[in-house]
């Protein structure tokens, strides 16, 4: 196989950082979840009291 | 309509023929900028000539960056910009009269750098037609961009630095093209620079036009 | 064992951003990427030709692999700025909360997608143009402009102010997100004038059957984990909604419950210095 090594600086830069960004993003949201209360940590569940934004 | 973008435009004008700060401030640091590149590029004239209209673009829109600030921070202390909204204006009117204040500037500020490249350079001048209506061009979409985008960072203390990396890649374009322009007008570049000043023009026309409805928007959440 | 209606009605869940969808797409997705490197790497061939006048072996060889990641995630960012510029206009029409949420996360992929696109791009171009970056590509100087208007966009989304003049003012960057890179695209085609860009490889007869299904797999895969990432990001943005909403309530009872206690040992001691003097 030719150009090995600008293979795996490639797809080992996609694989790092869509790693990266996803281990943080779920960090992120384990981190937020401790903070809001259980009944209103998703979309689905308590949505309905705000719909539009602005509302309060 | 009219006399209510003169008023604004005239109320921002008066401050600054008061202030002097982009007089005193901005035009100098702009001065300063085309001087340090005569320093980095080793004051080789040739080398400068050359690369004139890129430098002299760099230069305007890094200062008009410092123009734009002043002109939103006018706007910041004091309830001024309740004030604004109050008015009853429009705020298409609000834009264009902020934008038309900002212009005026930014044109007398690229006039004096004009003077400073052809002086501090030696560029040569082809065709003084094109290179004073693209200067207008290039400043009016400079300045329309400016405003816009000044007004959507009103009020914010972080402005200062997420003004430039807002505003700096939207800018690209007219520094390309201005650039284009400037060549074929100082004869460094084969290139059609009426074609160029057409397409700024074009851009300046769209950040007019999408600045005087966005705004709208902008004054509605101050 | 709680059924998925169940956690839905009470609302408790195991993770905080999983739910039953993304776990089952993300296994899709694991089993998918193994398919994925294995017709990337194994069953595809190098890109190898034979050049009719001198004979001589032509062609891309094994750098074409890198194209698999490199076009998906092109087409991931460009759909994820989409998606983001038709968020903007809900959230200008409709106020809708759902789509701001939506455009924010959607413009966070791509800016990751865009970011891989160029760098992917350069590796690539290392050994085929003999050089990472050419100033004079059109799409080069589109996909990089695209990439600082994003982040101008996600800094404008993390400025203070009302929940409602930050959507708003995000909206307007991510409407101008999309009229600016066009701007960018013309001004800079018209600027270059020319590109070493492959044109439409896809509809090249000589591209072989495997090579184009691959092609299409990498497509589609990325497209599934913008969406996989897409729904994770949209559950976090609305976790932080709700942090700045009921966060902060919940933090003050905290305090409050802490200073009430700090309250009732102060007036213990209090009393008791009372008794002596």
């Amino acid at each position: 196989m030719t150009h090995v090594g600008y293979l795996v600086a490639g797809w080992g830069s996609a694989f790092l950082i869509i790693g990266i960004y996803t281990w943080v993003l779920i960090q992120r949201g384990n981190r937020l979840a401790k903070r809001v209360p259980v009944e209103k940590q998703r979309w689905m569940s308590a949505r309905d009291e705000a719909e539009r934004i602005g509302d309060a | 309509m009219l006399s209510d973008v003169l008023l604004i435009a005239g109320k921002d004008l008066r401050v600054e023929l008061r202030s002097r700060i982009a007089l005193n401030q901005v035009v100098p640091f702009a001065l300063l900028v085309l001087v340090l590149f005569g320093f980095a590029l080793d004051a080789d004239s040739s080398t400068l000539a050359t690369f004139t209209p890129g430098l002299y673009w760099v230069a305007v829109v890094l200062a008009a960056l410092l123009a734009v600030h002043r002109s939103v921070s006018l706007e910041d202390g004091d309830g001024a910009d309740e004030g604004l909204l109050m008015s009853g204006l429009h705020p298409a009117s609000v834009f264009l009269g902020k934008a038309v204040a900002l212009i005026a500037e930014l044109l007398l500020l690229a006039l004096v750098l004009l003077g400073g490249v052809l002086i501090l350079y030696g560029a040569p001048v082809d065709d003084v037609t094109l290179l004073l209506l693209t200067t207008v061009a290039a400043v009016i979409g400079v300045g329309a961009a400016g405003t816009l985008y000044g007004a959507l960072l009103s009020g914010q203390r972080a402005r200062e630095t997420i003004l430039p990396i807002l505003l700096l890649p939207v800018l690209a374009p007219v520094v390309i093209g201005a650039s284009r322009a400037f060549g074929d007008a100082m004869g460094s570049v084969a290139t059609d620079g009426w074609s160029w000043l057409l397409s700024l023009t074009g851009f300046a026309m769209l950040y007019l036009a999408v600045g005087s409805v966005a705004h709208g928007a902008l004054m509605e959440e101050a | 064992m709680t059924t998925t209606q169940e956690v839905v009605e009470t609302g408790r869940f195991d993770t905080a951003t999983g739910s039953r969808t993304t776990r089952m797409l993300g296994w899709a997705l694991i089993v998918g990427l193994i398919v994925l490197l294995w017709l990337a790497f194994v069953a595809t061939d190098p890109d190898i030709r034979i050049d009719a006048a001198s004979g001589d072996e032509i062609g891309q060889f094994d750098a074409v692999r890198l194209i698999y990641v490199h076009v998906p995630m092109a087409i991931v960012a460009y759909t994820a700025f989409t998606v983001t510029a038709i968020g903007s206009v809900m959230v200008l029409l409709r106020r809708s909360v759902w789509w701001d949420l939506v455009a924010g996360a959607s413009a966070e992929i791509g800016a990751v997608a865009s970011a891989l696109t160029l760098i992917t791009g350069s590796i690539w171009g290392r050994p085929i143009w003999n050089t990472y970056w050419r100033w004079d590509d059109v799409r080069l100087m589109t996909t990089l402009v695209l990439f600082m208007l994003a982040l101008g966009y996600l800094a404008v989304r993390r400025l203070e102010g009302s929940a409602e003049s930050r959507a708003r003012r995000a909206a307007i960057v991510g409407i101008l997100l999309v009229i600016n890179s066009i701007i960018v695209n013309r001004s800079v085609e018209w600027w270059a004038s020319q590109t070493l860009h492959q044109q439409s490889t896809i509809t090249d007869a000589a591209i072989e059957d495997l090579t184009l299904f691959t092609f299409m797999y990498a497509i589609v895969f990325g497209l599934a984990g913008y969406v996989w990432l897409l729904i994770k990001g949209f559950r976090v943005a609305w976790l932080e909604r709700q942090n700045e909403r009921f966060g902060l309530v919940e933090a003050l009872e905290q305090r409050r419950a802490e200073a009430e206690r700090t309250d009732a040992v102060n007036a213990a001691v209090d009393t008791g210095t009372g008794d002596q003097s």
